[in-house]
């Protein structure tokens, strides 16, 4: 809308028609003759009510009760023996509370809409302009509301499967849902900040869990990154250096392993890897080994499997590196190197001052990302070693496990979701913080409309 | 006297710099065929298993060796001695339907599941890029702070919710479900063409504009036929997800085995209990889930080089 009616709009005060239309959704759109619209307002309203009424109520009392009755032997007065009853289902308890707590943002939110088109028509009134009808309204929706109608889908989705879900098991880290209170048949309850007290130090097997994953966590993130993005862009050089031939089969041969699925080529490399696996075997049959006893614990052994990781990694994340720094290096202007040339640099020269610049200028956001999601990489570790090999001085994790495989197998196998959750929200600190330090200062996100 | 000096010198010079050159293109040939040697052994290894006749899964060597066998004729008592290195009978066991293992069902299942929640979630994403790059309303940095802030947590520390959700619809065990749960949240991951968009020039819409379109017109007779790369690209990634996913999956499915995906089958025959009698299946099933992916992967891979480096560059 142009700057004037917006003046206009913040000088004409509320009608009261215009105020009711908070309490009475479509108010003004009704009076002032927009029925559909009006209606659809209406109804959302009624609809919301209802549902209130009918559960939505209920559903906040027991968001916070969490539920009061455990199932078990009821005496019930008048018969001589007890019956067995179903008690509370706390996890359902929390989840629809969690729903109409969404539910109900929606209708604080068309309250709002509702306001708002009542004082849009007001302001069309007092102009003396048409009022536009319910036909003008969906026109719009495939012009200045275009967006409306493109995004209404995909955020149906989100709303169920990412906002929803992801509010749920947030909140899940600040009750104690775990093994022994497992739904239904026993409630679970608020339990606030405990579980992050024992991780951080108030449970001493938890805490040093913890500590040790996470610091492996981080170990692995930085080679993991580092070791793939350097080799990749070392093989995306040697493959570009002029009067190399052939330069798309090597390509090809690599983008490969892109195109094989990855729980396939890791399912296979852990094979290769286990003790009377294709290597150990080889190694025996050259002689290096003294036979199958003696074979090497490439994934059994703690600092076996941790090397081993890193390198399969290495085969599986060197071809996406490679291929990005390929199309970085084709897009470097060759009059730079003719200017360079010209000016009598050599090879190294022209490496270190123009494509390597080059390269981490225009990969820095890439890398960031790589970090974060190495933090999350999930297959590599959970396909190769399981987390293995375990050990008793963790609670439930191995020495290769990273955050997330714990929290899987802690979500899997142990039910242990409070836990689960905690570890999850953890995540969530630690990533949020290596990505606020950078990737807000980062050229793409504050210039974010310079190019257009 | 000074030209012919000259002439000498640079001839000298040039000729060890081509013989440096030389040096560094052999070493570099080398370097790139020791590379792909370990880049396709084990590739090359599967589909060796997969032809295999010796049985098992550990094997003494990296070729197969030749396997004999003998086999009783009933009547005449006759031993009869076979002797094979490659079969085909891996493939045929694979597809007979076996101890709840069917693995043509897995495989039809999955196509299924990664069409549809290629062609709902490419449509989500490139709408919801084509938004957030094109339009200006309130909530739209809201909304891309949100995505970023949602896309740090581990994306399957919801699993158990999604589940729950999934169950109390009564859906939990069914393909549906699958699509949904790859599909359902895609509207998140519209960085990558919501980058290629934002390269397009937005003169273009404004004269498009100008001619009286109006924005659905623009998004779909002038962005989206020039957003083929990136569509396809879109597309691939979102037809390659069910393939290659098993978390989800393994968490949803449960002991339906009706409704597997190749991932949780090939998953379950290198179980421990598995191994021996399946593990020359489960190389025969994945080379008949990689070799389409590859080709289709091959035939496409201009556009995926262009969506990987684009997205690495606009981050």
């Amino acid at each position: 809308m142009s700057r004037k009616s917006l003046d206009d709009k913040i000088e004409i005060q509320d009608s009261l028609i215009t105020k009711l239309s908070y309490v009475v959704f479509g108010l003004g759109n009704l009076i002032h003759g927009q029925i559909i619209k009006g209606l659809a307002f209406l109804a959302i309203e009624v609809a919301y009510v209802l549902f209130m009424l009918l559960g939505g109520c209920q559903n906040l009392i027991n968001f916070i009760t969490l539920g009061t009755v455990e199932t078990g032997w009821v005496e019930v007065p008048g018969k001589l023996l007890p019956e067995y009853k179903l008690g509370d289902n706390s996890m359902l308890f929390l989840l629809f509370g969690v729903l109409t707590l969404m539910i109900t943002v929606g209708f604080i939110w068309t309250g709002y809409c509702s306001h708002k088109s009542a004082k849009n028509v007001q302001v069309l009134e007092h102009h003396g302009k048409p009022i536009p009808s319910f036909v003008d309204d969906v026109k719009v929706l495939l012009d200045s509301r275009f967006h409306v109608t493109l995004l209404f889908l995909p955020i149906c989705g989100i709303l169920v499967f990412s906002v929803l879900p992801l509010v749920y098991m947030i909140l899940v880290a600040f009750t104690n849902y775990d093994s022994k209170h497992q739904a239904p048949g026993h409630l679970f309850d608020w339990v606030g900040f405990s579980n992050f007290g024992s991780m951080l130090g108030g449970d001493s097997r938890m805490s040093h869990t913890f500590i040790g994953v996470l610091i492996w966590t981080l170990i692995w993130a930085f080679f993991a990154t580092f070791s793939n993005y350097f080799l990749g862009i070392i093989v995306a050089l040697i493959i570009n250096q002029k009067g190399i031939k052939f330069k798309k089969l090597w390509r090809s041969i690599l983008v490969l392993t892109i195109a094989m699925p990855q729980f396939i080529s890791l399912l296979v490399m852990r094979s290769f890897f286990s003790g009377y696996g294709v290597i150990n075997r080889t190694l025996i049959s050259w002689g290096l080994i003294d036979g199958i006893t003696n074979a090497v614990p490439f994934l059994t052994n703690e600092h076996w499997a941790r090397v081993i990781i890193i390198i399969v990694n290495m085969w599986i994340g060197i071809p996406y590196t490679m291929l990005m720094s390929s199309g970085i290096l084709m897009n470097i202007p060759q009059d730079l190197y003719e200017a360079a040339t010209v000016d009598g640099a050599n090879a190294v020269q022209m490496f270190f001052k123009i494509t390597l610049p080059q390269i981490i200028f225009t990969t820095t956001p890439y890398l960031i990302t790589t970090f974060i999601s190495n933090i999350n990489n999930f297959n590599v570790i959970y396909l190769m070693t399981a987390g293995g090999p375990q050990t008793s001085e963790y609670y439930v994790a191995g020495k290769t496990d990273l955050l997330v495989t714990w929290l899987y197998t802690l979500t899997k196998d142990k039910m242990d979701y409070s836990v689960a959750s905690t570890i999850g929200i953890l995540i969530f600190i630690i990533s949020a913080t290596f990505s606020l330090l950078t990737y807000t200062r980062s050229k793409s996100y504050k210039e974010e409309d310079a190019f257009q | 006297m000074s030209a012919n000096n000259l002439t000498a010198v640079t001839g000298k010079k040039t000729k060890s710099y081509a013989a440096q050159k030389r040096a560094g293109l052999i070493a570099s040939y080398i370097f790139l065929i020791v590379l792909s040697i370990i880049w396709v052994i084990p590739i090359l290894w599967v589909i060796l298993t997969s032809f295999r006749a010796e049985p098992g899964s550990f094997t003494a060597g990296f070729f197969p060796q030749p396997y004999s066998w003998d086999v009783v004729n009933e009547e005449t008592g006759v031993i009869t001695r076979y002797t094979q290195t490659f079969t085909l009978k891996n493939y045929v066991d694979l597809f007979t339907p076996r101890d709840g293992f069917d693995f043509g069902r897995m495989w039809l299942n999955t196509l299924f599941v990664a069409a549809i929640s290629c062609v709902i979630s490419t449509l989500f994403a490139v709408a919801t890029a084509y938004v957030m790059s094109r339009m200006r309303f309130k909530l739209r940095k809201p909304f891309m702070n949100i995505a970023l802030i949602m896309g740090m947590f581990p994306g399957f520390m919801s699993m158990i919710a999604i589940y729950f959700i999934l169950k109390s619809v009564g859906i939990e065990k069914t393909l549906l479900a699958l699509i949904l749960v790859y599909s359902g949240a895609s509207g998140l991951g519209f960085q990558v063409v919501k980058g290629f968009f934002d390269t397009v020039p937005k003169a273009l819409d404004e004269a498009a504009m100008i001619d009286g379109a109006n924005k659905a017109q623009v998004f779909f007779k002038i962005i989206l036929p020039m957003s083929k790369p990136i569509i396809v690209y879109q597309a691939l990634t979102a037809f390659m997800g069910p393939w290659m996913d098993f978390i989800f999956a393994r968490f949803l499915m449960g002991t339906n085995y009706k409704t597997y995906t190749v991932a949780i089958g090939l998953y379950d025959m290198l179980d421990k209990t598995r191994i021996y009698t399946y593990f020359r299946q489960f190389a025969a099933g994945s080379v008949c889930v990689a070799v389409p992916i590859i080709v289709l992967f091959m035939c496409l891979q201009r556009y995926y080089v262009e969506g990987v480096t684009g997205g690495a560059v606009k981050g």
